[in-house]
């Protein structure tokens, strides 16, 4: 932990380990959370009447 | 003795007065704390704050992201205010110091990727539609305020690290020209920033946004036709107050 990280570099990215991990992380959370099914409750219904 | 009674006697025809005044005027009196009054209860109805029902298209993941991301911040207070409390001698050098130095950091990380994952849902779908241009807006402001913040704690870790990101921002932000004012080698304007005016900011700004969100509602989904209160000839319809 106590040195610095690899970093990868192609042409003008530079980014280190971490943080490319890091990122691909989020992508493919952000896909999950697009994919994957919701919980729905007993009550759904289009409740949008924008009263 | 005798000017009390008789000042007392003359401010009585003025409180009786505006009575008078008050029974010949209309039943709603102007003024500002009126209008502010009629327009938070016309904007923000109880029932808008705390929903029991969200549209059908609010049930994805995809929401829980900003829901998420206020759940950090109140970890990211919480363990800022013992840090506080404490000091730096102690989050350096204690068990438990340690441990809510790393709550504080590790709140920081989850505060940042799901404000980011946030900014995606939002952007991707349009979140700004519909009168909500000014929600949009306040979250890039948090955003902002938030970058800052962090970049204020990472200079008052108190350790070799702080110092080093100091010296090496000095050169960064004079660059700017703000360089005079914001000065990263000053600890105590750092100190003061990142525990006191900044922390406050970001939070007034995170309720402003919440009371924004639930005035409004969540936006449609771009594709949903489900459009209930299209007002004839609109072409979007939906939630547009």
């Amino acid at each position: 932990m106590n040195q610095p990280a690899p970093y990868f570099h192609w042409g003008f990215i530079l980014i280190s380990l971490p943080n490319l991990v890091l990122i691909i992380v989020m992508l493919a959370l952000f896909v999950a959370a697009l994919v994957a099914p919701f919980p729905h409750g007993g009550g759904r219904h289009r409740a949008d009447d924008d009263d | 003795m005798t000017e009390a009674s008789g000042g007392g006697a003359e401010a009585a025809p003025h409180a009786s007065g505006e009575g008078v005044g008050g029974s010949a005027a209309p039943d709603r009196e102007g003024g500002w704390t009126t209008a502010v009054r009629d327009r938070l209860t016309r904007r923000l109805s109880i029932d808008e704050l705390l929903p029991t029902r969200q549209p059908a298209y609010v049930g994805s993941w995809v929401y829980v992201f900003g829901v998420v991301t206020i759940a950090a911040l109140v970890w990211v207070v919480a363990s800022g205010t013992v840090l506080a409390l404490m000091g730096s001698a102690w989050w350096h050098t204690s068990s438990l110091g340690h441990f809510f130095n790393s709550i504080h950091f590790w709140s920081v990380q989850m505060f940042f990727i799901f404000m980011v994952l946030h900014l995606w849902g939002q952007y991707w779908g349009a979140g700004w539609r519909d009168g909500r241009a000014k929600t949009w807006m306040v979250g890039v402001v948090i955003f902002l305020f938030s970058i800052v913040t962090a970049f204020t704690g990472y200079l008052v870790q108190q350790n070799f690290d702080s110092q080093w990101i100091a010296v090496n921002a000095k050169d960064a932000v004079n660059s700017t020209g703000l360089g005079g004012f914001f000065n990263v080698l000053n600890f105590g304007q750092m100190y003061g920033l990142h525990v006191m005016l900044l922390p406050i900011g970001v939070t007034l700004l995170v309720v402003i946004h919440i009371l924004q969100v639930r005035s409004r509602g969540v936006v449609r989904p771009i594709d949903d036709p489900y459009v209930p209160d299209a007002a004839p000839g609109s072409a979007s319809g939906g939630r547009a107050r």
